[in-house]
């Protein structure tokens, strides 16, 4: 990856962590913490990876997406948003009424979201059958899923783990977002999910483990995805929840909340600095 | 009764399903390690590419089910009823019923006909449960030409279905050859305005046995078979509400949340002077035996629709 690449990247994903700030400040509510530390991911998975059309969301072709951690929306929705689906002024109405921005994903409601979701452990399912209808049909798309760490102890989670490895669903890759936290505090101290790469290539899955926040590594899990034969695919991302707001980094407290106005001020000051630095690079 | 044809609609289902199955490509069909009983192996040996084991995991086949259909496809997903009305509930709700997919569910084994597996097995609850979630159409056939004709309408209704199959053999009554099956329409298969009963599944034939004992008690009893529990035909309701003044639903279902239930509220929002009497499951669980004797300790019988039509 070139350096412009790398950095095109970098101001898109700190885009979308604005659009997470802009959408929960004015919802005065929805989950900052998770959008934040996904940002890389949306960024990478609609400006590299998925091959969508934003001008026909429902071309049958399409590679598909499913946010199986569905409470991440406001990073989706900006995604999205910067790709062209809708309008960027729709970020502000989330969670509001008569928005089509509902507070967790609504594929009738919202174009460019493939399923409707929000149900923890339903999504990476529901991928596994989109996955499976794709080769029934002989339609050449890919599916992508993302599921949150504390998602894992959800046991329907394990059932579709056992699924697409017993039908080697190699057109399906699954990330999951690493961050350590869910609402009650750290995973590991609530139901520990670990080791989480072992679990999955027990269940049949082809495995890695990448720095969810660094764009060389997401290329390159993504294209030895792309490439894996007979089995689905699986990225582990290590990654801080509430990424690239400081008094949001590493705090189980910001994974559903949204900010007031002097938070708000601030984390936006932050992101505006850190996206001037990048473009000045 | 014994020359009387038996067949049970979980038979009929497969039978339909692989008949539908050659000319339309889009259907897939899901079971969770039941195909044998719920008959999806009948569709499965004719398509083996279009039929998948989910393993005992009815949850995630739900789910599945559903990816398929935002995929274009139609789905069936089976298992017992209460596995799948039951264990699967909130997969259904969330992922088949709010974004309106195209998921049919087919669930076989329900009500007190189970048998001897007992109540653990006995599904009472489905419709109650079903009906509650939006978008959802809940059917229910009385033998096997109603069962065949009624998957073949759920596979052209674009949205979610969920239709209850039995395990027992039920008779097969309907020898019209006329026969049409619509969605939302109750049928009168017999008519009278003494009384009305408003059945539905191996019920309906009970029915009509009870409408032929209380005719030689001099009462006319006339039968309506509701296929569609929801949407409820509540123009066939209010019609034998204001014509007979009496209505006794019979379901083999709690009286909690089903056909019951439904036709009391069409009846007391409507406003009109109509006694309703429910016939099903009394707020309790099953237990093993012979079908037939359950049916009958129960009350799910013609003897019990009549005397209760007697006394109402």
């Amino acid at each position: 990856m070139t350096e412009k690449e790398k950095k095109e990247l970098q101001i898109t994903a700190c885009k979308i962590r604005m659009g997470v700030i802009e959408g929960t400040y004015h919802a005065k509510s929805g989950h900052p913490g998770g959008s934040l530390s996904a940002a890389e991911l949306f960024a990478y998975l609609y400006h590299r990876e998925l091959n969508v059309d934003p001008k026909n969301p429902q071309w049958p072709e399409r590679d598909r997406f499913v946010l199986s951690k569905g409470h991440t929306a406001p990073g989706l929705y900006a995604a999205l948003a910067l790709r062209g689906f809708f309008p960027w002024e729709d970020i502000k109405t989330l969670r509001q009424i008569d928005s089509h921005l509902q507070g967790h994903p609504n594929m009738n409601s919202t174009p460019g979201v493939d399923m409707s979701t929000g149900s923890l452990g339903q999504g990476i399912s529901a991928a596994c059958g989109m996955a499976l209808a794709a080769r029934v049909q002989g339609n050449p798309c890919r599916v992508y899923a993302l599921l949150g760490d504390g998602e894992l102890q959800e046991g329907q989670v394990w059932e579709a783990m056992m699924f697409a490895g017993h039908y080697k669903l190699d057109n399906l890759c699954a990330a999951i977002d690493n961050n350590g936290l869910q609402i009650d505090g750290k995973v590991a101290d609530v139901m520990s999910v670990y080791p989480i790469p072992d679990k999955l290539r027990a269940f049949g899955w082809e495995c890695c483990e990448i720095d969810g926040h660094d764009f060389d590594q997401m290329k390159a899990a993504f294209t030895q995805a792309r490439a894996t034969r007979g089995k689905p695919f699986a990225i582990v991302m290590r990654t801080v929840k509430g990424k690239g707001v400081s008094f949001m980094e590493d705090q189980a407290g910001w994974h559903g909340k949204g900010p007031n106005q002097a938070e708000y001020e601030q984390a936006m000051a932050e992101l505006n600095a850190r996206l001037a630095e990048l473009e000045a690079m | 009764m014994s020359e009387v044809k038996k067949i049970a609609t979980r038979e009929s289902y497969g039978n339909a399903l692989k008949e539908l199955g050659a000319s339309h490509p889009d259907i897939i069909v899901f079971d969770a390690d039941l195909a044998g009983s719920t008959k999806t192996a009948v569709f499965g040996k004719a398509f083996p590419d279009r039929h998948f084991d989910c393993g005992i995991a009815e949850g995630n086949m739900m789910c599945v089910a559903a990816g398929a259909a935002a995929m274009g496809m139609t789905p069936f997903a089976s298992s017992f009823a209460m596995f799948a009305s039951g264990r699967a509930f909130e997969q259904i709700r969330n992922s088949i019923g709010y974004p309106r997919l195209n998921v049919k569910i087919c669930a076989s084994h329900a009500g007190i006909s189970v048998g001897e597996d007992g109540a653990s097995h006995q599904c009472c609850e489905d419709f109650a449960i079903m009906r509650a979630i939006p978008n959802m159409v809940v059917m229910c056939p009385a033998d096997d030409v109603e069962a065949r004709a009624m998957v073949r309408a759920a596979y052209e209704y674009k949205g979610p279905v969920y239709i209850r199959l039995g395990r027992s053999p039920v008779p097969v009554f309907d020898h019209r050859p006329d026969y049409s099956f619509t969605i939302g329409k109750g049928e009168v298969l017999a008519e009278g305005d003494d009384v009305a009963v408003i059945a539905t599944g191996l019920m309906v034939y009970e029915a009509m046995e009870a409408a032929k004992r209380l005719r030689e008690e001099g009462v006319s009893a006339r039968v309506i078979n509701m296929a569609t529990i929801k949407p409820l035909d509540e123009e066939l309701v209010l019609k034998a509400a204001r014509e007979c003044g009496r209505i006794v639903t019979a379901e083999e279902h709690s009286v909690i949340g089903g056909l019951g239930e439904a036709v009391c509220a069409a009846v007391a929002e409507s406003g009109i002077p109509c006694k309703v009497r429910r016939v099903g499951v009394n707020d309790e669980f099953g237990r093993s035996g012979p079908a037939d004797a359950l049916l009958k300790r129960f009350g799910l019988s013609a003897e019990h629709i009549a005397e209760v039509a007697l006394r109402i």
